[in-house]
């Protein structure tokens, strides 16, 4: 077949026929597509409230502070706890959001975070790194040596800590949780988002624990300070 | 067959995009920070690749000379579109850690390269291997890269670990590191080649 | 005060070519001498917020209204071809001179990711219009800075002695890398 001639007819036609069957076939696929994109987004926080709550039979959507609140239930309706969904805008990368699960006393029970656009192997580590040290796994050199390389302990884990008790910054500022390394200013943001997932959990329960509010708000000034 | 076996180590060895043709750098530095990464994006855009150079062989003549490269970028939009929506839909972690560079694909000079110098001379199979060739050929790089790095930097290669984390040179895992880190890969090549 | 950290920002805490690698062809490509590099640097800078504007409005004013975002990369990429066509045009009609230091530079820009990186940044980001330009011209600026700043250091290199597999490209790319590591002191600069 020869080649068509470059007469504005033949352009003409031929981008728009490319132009339009283009279109036609991303507009198909949007339409497969565009359920499962919506059901993902929604999965993950479904999974994200599961993964950071104690069993529970029954949940309840609540808002406290502008924050969505899931407050967790057992069957014979005795209150276990509540995921909050927080966020904070001072990460590295801009914002975080996080789910952080209490239990009904406000000790934390759980987090997990879904979204942040922190530098990779830096302040990505938030993912794990507020979790208590793991059972760690030997490295392949390691067990080939018989080796074990010590790591300072880190006083990292926010599992357990009550925000009303437990000063909720980076050890920096004079608080308990020792920051990941490199990454002071995602790990700021982080516990930031904790403090106010705690906040907004007070606020729904009604709880009168006003000094960890206060004291959370001062540390909060005081890092603004610094930027 | 044989030629078509020619045409993909071609593109995988000879013509490598990245070691040898030096194009599609953005990518090559920015989701490099792990091996999984850059074999991920190496994947997309070989699917992408092979989809626009069969396309773009098999509307070649249809195609007035003086609007084909407006015509060649709307198919190779559309399919990274696709790319775009079934990533986001079945591999939602790994289209966030991708991020901007999915989109970005449209941009690379290799897909638009390969189409105008190979998909728009060459009948349709041939073109299918070219872009698998060195859609490969990127893949292959992107995902050497990420396993460098992320070997220098935290001690692992796809996550298993090879030696303890704290020992690792955090720079490779940041900007600089992968400048560095491609910069000694393609003289390492430059001196394999040589010889 | 907020526009001048964002500029701030864009330029030397999270440099578009150096910490995001966007804009990295045309950083390597034309970068062995200073005025090309100037060149360069004038016409991204026109393109970019020129091309940021149009299709911040694109996407406001037509795609977000009919619900049609995911035909975004491809219409931004259209614009983006068909503006840098009309610029030339313009260009050459309005102002030959202008033409004549930009002119070689502006069909290589539809190429440039950090065209259609900006413009989709700032859709990502949420800025409204005021925002997305100061974005754009802060970008475009840091852009600059990275090339000139790397196109001097280039040619100093000429003249130094680098082993045979290390010339050319490797080469840049390590001075690249440690430019970036210089890039890294500016961070906590701002915020």
């Amino acid at each position: 077949m020869a080649k068509l001639e470059s007469s504005l007819k033949n352009m003409l036609l031929s981008l728009t026929a490319i132009a339009l069957i283009a279109a036609g076939l991303m507009a198909s696929l949007y339409s497969v597509t565009s359920e499962p994109i919506q059901k993902s987004k929604e999965q993950k926080s479904v999974e994200a409230i599961k993964a950071v709550l104690p069993a529970f039979d029954k949940i309840e959507n609540d808002t406290a502070n502008g924050l969505n609140i899931y407050k967790a239930y057992k069957a014979d309706g005795q209150f276990i706890g509540a995921a909050v969904e927080s966020m904070s805008k001072n990460g590295f990368g801009g914002e975080i959001k996080v789910m952080v699960g209490f239990d009904a006393q406000g000790n934390i029970t759980e987090y997990s975070v879904l979204e942040q656009k922190e530098t990779p192997g830096l302040g990505t580590k938030m993912v794990t790194w507020f979790r208590p040290q793991t059972e760690k796994k030997k490295s392949l050199l390691e067990t080939i040596f018989h080796y074990e390389v010590k790591t300072a302990e880190k006083q990292s884990s926010i599992i357990g800590k009550n925000p009303a008790v437990n000063k909720m910054t980076v050890s920096k500022d004079g608080g308990e949780i020792d920051a990941i390394t490199a990454s002071t200013i995602s790990s700021r943001a982080f516990l930031e988002s904790v403090r106010t997932a705690y906040n907004a959990y007070a606020a729904a329960n009604n709880q009168k624990q006003t000094d960890a509010n206060s004291g959370a708000t001062q540390t909060t000034e005081g890092n603004n300070n610094e930027q | 067959m044989n030629n078509n076996l020619k045409i993909l180590l071609n593109g995988l060895i000879k013509e490598n995009p990245t070691f040898v043709l030096l194009l599609g750098m953005c990518p090559t530095l920015g989701t490099t920070s792990s091996a999984i990464n850059g074999m991920s994006m190496g994947l997309a855009t070989t699917f992408v690749l092979i989809c626009s150079n069969v396309v773009i062989s098999l509307i070649k003549n249809l195609v007035p000379d003086k609007v084909r490269i407006p015509a060649y970028i709307v198919v190779i939009a559309a399919f990274v579109t696709m790319v775009e929506m079934v990533m986001q839909a079945y591999v939602p972690a790994l289209y966030a850690s991708l991020g901007l560079f999915i989109p970005l694909i449209v941009v690379n000079c290799i897909v638009l390269g390969r189409a105008e110098a190979f998909a728009a001379k060459n009948s349709v199979v041939p073109s299918m291997f070219d872009g698998l060739g060195i859609g490969l050929g990127f893949t292959l790089a992107l995902t050497l890269l990420g396993s460098i790095r992320e070997l220098l930097g935290t001690g692992k290669i796809f996550n298993f670990a090879i030696y303890p984390e704290s020992y690792g040179m955090l720079l490779f895992v940041l900007a600089p590191g992968a400048f560095i880190a491609l910069g000694f890969l393609i003289a390492l090549v430059n001196k394999l080649r040589k010889s | 005060m907020e526009y001048l950290l964002m500029f701030i920002a864009a330029v030397f805490v999270n440099n578009i070519v150096l910490s995001q690698f966007l804009g990295i062809c045309p950083f390597l490509g034309v970068s062995k001498k200073i005025s090309t590099a100037l060149g360069m640097a004038g016409a991204v800078a026109f393109v970019l917020v020129l091309a940021t504007i149009v299709t911040y409005l694109a996407n406001h004013c037509i795609l977000a209204p009919f619900g049609l975002e995911y035909l975004r990369t491809i219409t931004f990429i259209l614009i983006i071809a068909a503006l840098v066509q009309m610029v030339e045009i313009v260009l050459k009609k309005a102002s030959p001179s202008l033409y004549q230091a930009l002119g070689v530079f502006l069909p290589l820009i539809t190429t440039n990711c950090c065209i259609l990186g900006v413009a989709i940044l700032v859709i990502q980001k949420d800025y409204n219009l005021l925002e997305s330009v100061v974005y754009a011209f802060s970008n475009a600026i840091g852009f600059g800075f990275a090339l000139v700043l790397f196109a001097g250091l280039r040619e100093q290199l000429e003249f130094s002695e680098t082993p045979k597999a290390m010339r050319g490209m490797p080469i840049a790319l390590v001075t690249a890398g440690i430019l970036a590591m210089a890039f890294m002191g500016f961070s906590g600069l701002v915020k």
